[in-house]
């Protein structure tokens, strides 16, 4: 382990200087952080608020199948009959709550066992960090495809099945940046003063790789509504009676020469949510490392 | 082992290796001749390690779940006899490990079981669509590897100019869209609602090959090469912007050499390595897209069989095309580490 040792003739190079607040506030002053914010803020709202202003229930019938825009339904009607309208602002939620959950999850798990795996070093870590790259094998899809096929497409599952596949390309962040933190005397001194492993992990290492952190949370969210939309999209959704995005893309996939609305509302709107996720990770990136334009030439 | 050191030579080296004469003096001489090789042996018994994991993982995510495997798989109308029978074909009534062994030990035979949904072999039902989809993956790489590692070095050479700032955004953008939404809106622009100029499936008549319908062929690998250059290319841009930097590049400017000599000969084959590995991960990534581009297009390739296994909860099939898409990510790591060691001569020292 780490000794103190006054003779060293400087600290390793202070990576992570920044902090959150300062990444954060520098992110915003970035012109694809607000639009990326904007665009989350305008699509969650549609999907938290969505069903209480929608004209019909998602499964109520209310006119014939594919019917383009009139009066009684403002983007016509989907493949059954229902309100296409209604459906889109029914179907965000659920994609909006697996995929926030199954975020969080990976966050969870993976930033302990990065943490861990930095800390210890030696035999832990390496064991921690290839039992990692055997779930690495699995494209996200193809886990959670895998999940699904005996127990069918419960809440749950999903998001177990997601989380654990985000739980390894989290881990692989957190070690990095952690390793170089490992060395620096305050862990030392923790350490000499007798503080409780957990506390060193969760309490002096872990605020000091927030930024990484939260740039990776957010490529993590982005391709976590990605594969619970297309999961859905697949046709297995975790709730067969009412709307989902993913799902109303597939259903009216067949009918997209006639009735479009039915595709195009809800691929618009999972587009615009990966869209903004996306460029509010590549801002708070930017504006953690310093390469936005002012820094460039430094 | 052909080390076979004369023995006055053996005799003189011992003495200046500490720790035994007769056991350094061999392995010593083999890996001054080549350190590759232990190395690439040591990666291969890694690999076949990691695959066997793999199999395990796949194995419990299918089979050893909690709960009534067979009931989960007919659902709850099956009779007591289907259910019977199923136990039967899938082993469910011996233990865990067996059933692991007898499936294990039945792929490397090359048997994968039978489809209980087609009622043949597995390894009938998707050895053509193997070929289909690995042409699919191929036609992808073909074209967006050259083209991401173009756009990532002109960008970096543009650094910061009009170029870089455009396709920066646009690589953002896109490596944002999930893959379906790419497809499908490729769809409504080209062959639907928009422009009615390409075909929206690419149906393979029963015994050809994908490559004899080569117009079905632009859109899905169009959707494939959409979703994996932008990320290859931003991975090349800040790769060559670290060379661009680096000491080795203004000394070869400050000696005059032409800058298009600059950039062949010493940026653009040192930015490559750390490329590579990401290459061979976007590959297996691509392995992955082609679950739901498959399903987008109607192509007939193992995406499309996994996920209407899965719709009919066919384990034998799940499981093999599981293992299969798993083990190429395996596979694709490992000639990705090889062939980092290979052009990067300094990392050699390291072995």
């Amino acid at each position: 382990m780490a000794v103190l040792n006054p003779l060293v003739a400087q600290e390793p190079p202070l990576v992570q200087s920044k902090r959150p607040a300062g990444v954060l506030r520098g992110a915003l002053a970035l012109g694809r952080t607000r639009i990326g914010l904007g665009l989350v803020i305008f699509i969650a709202g549609i999907a938290v608020f969505g069903p209480l202003l929608a004209p019909h229930g998602p499964a109520d019938f209310i006119g014939l199948p594919n019917q383009l825009p009139s009066g009684a339904a403002r983007f016509g009607t989907d493949h059954l009959g229902q309100d296409v309208w209604s459906r889109f602002l029914d179907g965000g939620r659920t994609i909006l709550i697996l995929a926030t959950a199954a975020t969080l999850l990976g966050l969870a798990l993976g930033t302990s066992i990065g943490l861990l795996a930095a800390y210890s070093r030696g035999l832990l870590d390496d064991v921690l960090m290839r039992a990692m790259d055997v779930i690495l094998a699995f494209p996200q899809i193809l886990l959670t495809l895998v999940a699904i096929s005996t127990l069918g497409p419960s809440g749950w599952l999903m998001v177990l099945a997601v989380g654990l596949t985000n739980m390894p390309r989290v881990a692989r962040i957190t070690r990095g940046a952690a390793q170089p933190i490992v060395e620096r005397d305050f862990v030392a001194a923790a350490e000499a003063i007798g503080v409780p492993r957990w506390r060193i992990l969760f309490g002096e290492l872990l605020p000091n790789i927030l930024s990484p952190l939260m740039v990776e949370s957010s490529l993590r969210l982005t391709y976590s509504i990605g594969v619970i939309a297309a999961i859905a999209f697949l046709g297995f959704t975790t709730n067969p009676n009412g709307a989902d995005w993913g799902l109303m893309i597939q259903e009216n996939f067949i009918a997209l020469v006639v009735q479009p609305w039915g595709v195009v509302l809800p691929m618009a709107a999972v587009a615009m949510l990966t869209m903004g996720t996306g460029m509010i990770g590549d801002g708070i990136a930017r504006a953690a490392a310093g390469i936005d334009r002012s820094r460039s030439g430094e | 082992m052909a080390t076979g050191p004369s023995g006055s030579a053996s005799g003189s080296i011992s003495t200046l290796i500490p720790g035994g004469p007769s056991v350094t003096a061999a392995p010593g001489m083999a890996r001054a001749r080549n350190p590759i090789w232990g190395f690439i042996v040591r990666r291969l018994l890694l690999g076949a390690f990691v695959l066997f994991l793999v199999s395990i993982v796949i194995f419990v995510a299918t089979q050893a779940l909690p709960g009534d495997t067979a009931r989960a798989i007919l659902g709850r109308t099956a009779t007591p006899a289907s259910l019977e029978a199923l136990r039967e074909q899938l082993h469910l009534n011996r233990p865990l490990v067996v059933q692991y062994l007898l499936w294990a030990g039945g792929l490397l035979r090359g048997d994968a079981g039978s489809s209980m949904a087609a009622q043949e072999p597995v390894t009938k039902l998707i050895g053509d669509r193997i070929i289909n989809s690995a042409f699919l993956v191929l036609c992808a790489g073909l074209i967006s590897i050259p083209l991401s590692v173009l756009i990532g070095s002109y960008a970096a050479l543009k650094r910061d100019k009009s170029f870089d700032v455009a396709a920066s955004l646009t690589t953002l953008v896109f490596a944002a869209l999930p893959e379906f939404v790419v497809g499908v809106t490729l769809v409504v622009l080209f062959a639907t609602t928009v422009l009615h100029v390409l075909p929206a499936v690419s149906l393979i008549p029963p015994g050809g090959r994908p490559w004899d319908e080569p117009i079905g062929m632009i859109l899905p690998t169009l959707t494939l090469v959409l979703a994996v250059t932008p990320y290859v290319a931003r991975i090349m841009r800040a790769s060559m912007i670290e060379v661009l930097e680096s000491d080795y590049v203004e000394m070869a400017r400050l000696k005059g050499l032409s800058e298009w000599i600059v950039i062949r000969r010493h940026a653009l084959p040192n930015a490559l390595g750390p490329t590579f590995q990401v290459i061979a991960l976007n590959l297996a990534y691509l392995a992955g897209g082609v679950i739901v581009v498959e399903y987008v297009f109607n192509y007939a390739g193992i995406g499309g069989a996994l996920r209407d296994a899965v719709s009919n909860r066919d384990l034998p099939v799940i499981q093999a095309v599981a293992l299969l898409i798993a083990g190429l990510y395996v596979v694709l790591n490992l000639l990705a580490d090889i062939a980092t060691i290979l052009v990067t001569p300094r990392l050699r020292t390291r072995l």
